[in-house]
């Protein structure tokens, strides 16, 4: 658990060869500013009051540890379910826009701006802003608003104003994209909440340490229940990457645990409709960081796709980029349809119904090779309730 | 090593319109033409956009622009073919290409570089490329081919910041009038755009400066221009661009406009 290792970002944001900031001259200021003090915010003494006592009495934290038992039974191992599900709005993103919102106050910012994909991120960063009192903007692809209606509705009652973004493949890229665009016109008063750890540096470092608080509880909750702190898997869904951040983060430095990330493969590796940015990806540089990304021949981006709107992102943080290429993650991508019925597995074996970026994690359950010995921590990061449209519409897939 | 852009600056000393337009659009081959045309209509340099999917720091219309250019089957390797040439028609004009890091790093910076002084490009605009990675990895490589970067320069961007991007440029410095992308007439209470640009000025920089982003009429050219020694003018002319059967002609007529 020590903070200096090959883990780490370097001082100029880089994992090994992913990471750096390559943002227009608009947004140095505000990046520059952000690199130099959110590690002494951070540090603080009153943020970390502030934040733990959020994080316990409003978000709701710790999360629970639970052992699932048939679950386990099904696999033949013994899996545990980090419930982020439960955590305040349904899902770990608010473990960061809690945290990213006592930073924009410390900062002297008054108006919040945020992209979000399925809406998770939205709704959490709406939800902080409507504690603090502040102005808030989300950015969401219009493919977005359309299936993730219920997080639409409830961003709009948080007092949120919900932009649509109408470019390109109109899903989280794009969001991205309007937000960067908001926050070069708007440079002076505007914190920009990143919802994954993607972006330039000092983002990915930012969201992956406010996120690492779910680590740091597995280590705990796993001692006391099973006398060791250290699993021999831990398995996350990665769209930029943030809950797998979280989850692998105090665990980086362990090398008997084994770190699973789990991509969405849409329709399938080869089908042309994919997210699997570990497979199909190369180097270059989305949103302002080098990283693994989707792109062509020419390197123009090219549009993912994932019936999930939280994994549908043409890239991955510089972090994971970095943990796939120097093997320390395994990665494994999950069609659109075995999604579909680890949903109704979970739902029907353990009475949790998960999100459907949480869902490809635990389809990823059967390839793990996990034996009866061993332990496996699955994040759970969201809850379902966003998705029932979507399941509704898909229930012959869900239970076949 | 003489350069294009340093002996334009020598011909004229003030009002230097330079017209930013978006190779491919609004159709493939219109590259070419457009050139020529900008450079007879009176434009003294020209930047030539190259396409790209996601541009962080533009706004819609040259968004759309760049949609339609890739639409169009816009390509580097299309745009240097079409610039092959271009010398014998243009001869004395800067050419900068201006465009986003990702396409040309998959190109290969290397190749960039020769291929664009091998077809007469004078200066190269990447707005996502930090100042600290040309420095470190690129600025040998742009001498080698005698390519001058321009950087960006804001009414947020420090002092020392400023002078640091003046070291490293031996060509023109582009101010951005205001917050925001591309083509937002830069919203500012009354004063503050002034005060920036006069505050600049007062800098004595080593290199010229070109006022750009929301430069869109002969108004606001004229006025820009009373603050540097001239100005960048991009989405305004892509809007008279579109959906013109003759581009050339529509191009000669926004130039004729501005420069009247």
């Amino acid at each position: 658990m020590t903070d200096t290792n090959q883990f780490q970002p370097n001082a100029r944001g880089y994992y090994g060869e992913f990471g750096g900031a390559f943002i227009p001259e608009m947004l140095y200021p505000n990046v520059e500013e952000l690199r130099d003090q959110y590690l002494s915010i951070l540090a603080d003494a009153d943020f970390q009051r502030d934040f733990q006592g959020l994080l316990r009495d409003y978000v709701g934290r710790p999360t629970p540890l639970f052992e699932a038992k048939r679950l386990s039974a099904k696999y033949n191992t013994r899996i545990f379910l980090k419930r982020e599900d439960l955590c305040h709005t349904g899902a770990h993103k608010i473990n960061n826009t809690v945290g990213q919102i006592l930073l924009a106050r410390r900062l002297g910012k008054h108006r919040i701006i945020a992209e979000t994909g399925a809406g998770q991120h939205g709704v959490a960063t709406a939800t902080v802003c409507a504690l603090m009192g502040m102005e808030c903007v989300v950015y969401m692809g219009e493919v977005d608003m359309e299936r993730q209606k219920p997080n639409v509705y409830r961003m709009r009652l948080l007092g949120a104003e919900v932009r649509p973004a109408t470019s390109g493949s109109r899903t989280l890229k794009d969001a991205t994209n309007e937000a960067i665009r908001d926050w070069i016109s708007n440079p002076v008063d505007t914190h920009y909440i990143i919802g994954s750890v993607v972006g330039p540096h000092p983002y990915p470092d930012l969201v992956a340490r406010l996120q690492a608080v779910i680590s740091e509880e597995i280590r705990k909750q796993l001692l006391e229940k099973t006398g060791s702190e250290l699993p021999n898997y831990v398995v996350a869904c990665v769209g930029g990457g943030s809950n797998a951040a979280g989850a692998f983060y105090h665990f980086l430095n362990e090398p008997s645990v084994q770190l699973i990330a789990v991509e969405a493969a849409g329709h399938g590796i080869n089908s042309g409709h994919s997210a699997a940015t570990s497979v199909l990806g190369t180097a270059g540089i989305i949103h302002g960081s080098r990283t693994l990304l989707m792109q062509d021949e020419h390197g123009q981006i090219t549009e993912p796709y994932s019936l999930s709107a939280g994994l549908d992102y043409p890239g991955i943080g510089p972090l994971h980029a970095h943990l796939g290429t120097t093997g320390r993650a395994r990665f494994v991508s999950i069609e659109d349809e075995q999604a579909l019925r680890a949903v109704a597995e979970l739902s029907r074996l353990e009475g949790i119904i998960p999100a459907l970026e949480t869902a490809h994690a635990l389809a990823a359950l059967e390839q793990l090779g996990a034996g009866p010995d061993d332990v496996v921590v699955l994040n759970l990061s969201g809850r379902g309730d966003k998705d029932l449209e979507t399941y509704l519409k898909y229930a012959d897939k869900l239970t076949k | 090593m003489t350069n294009r852009i340093a002996q334009a600056f020598e011909r004229k000393k003030d009002g230097l319109l330079n017209i930013y337009f978006t190779a491919g659009y609004p159709t493939l081959e219109a590259t070419g033409p457009l050139i020529e045309t900008l450079a007879a209509a009176g434009a003294d340099l020209i930047e030539i956009g190259m396409p790209f999917s996601d541009p962080l720091a533009d706004g819609p219309v040259i968004q759309q622009s760049s949609t339609v250019a890739l639409r169009n089957g816009m390509t580097l390797p299309t745009l240097f073919a079409q610039l092959r040439g271009i010398r014998q028609r243009v001869p004395d004009v800067p050419l900068l290409l201006m465009g986003y890091l990702n396409p040309v790093l998959q190109f290969g910076m290397e190749r960039f570089c020769q291929e664009a002084a091998a077809v007469g490009v004078d200066g190269v605009i990447l707005p996502d490329l930090p100042l600290v990675e040309y420095e470190e990895q690129y600025q040998e490589l742009f001498r080698r081919y005698n390519l001058r970067p321009v950087f960006l320069i804001t009414p947020q961007t420090a002092p020392e910041r400023i002078r640091r991007i003046d070291d490293l440029t031996e060509s023109f410095l582009y101010l951005v009038s205001g917050p925001g992308t591309t083509g937002s007439g830069a919203t500012q209470a009354e004063g503050v755009q002034e005060a920036y640009f006069q505050r600049i000025a007062a800098m004595n920089l080593r290199n010229p400066r070109l006022i750009g982003f929301g430069i869109a009429d002969k108004a606001s050219f004229d006025r820009a221009c009373g603050y540097a020694e001239g100005a960048i003018i991009g989405s305004a002319l892509i809007r008279a661009l579109e959906g013109q059967q003759d581009a050339p002609a529509a191009a000669t007529k926004f130039v004729a406009s501005i420069l009247k």
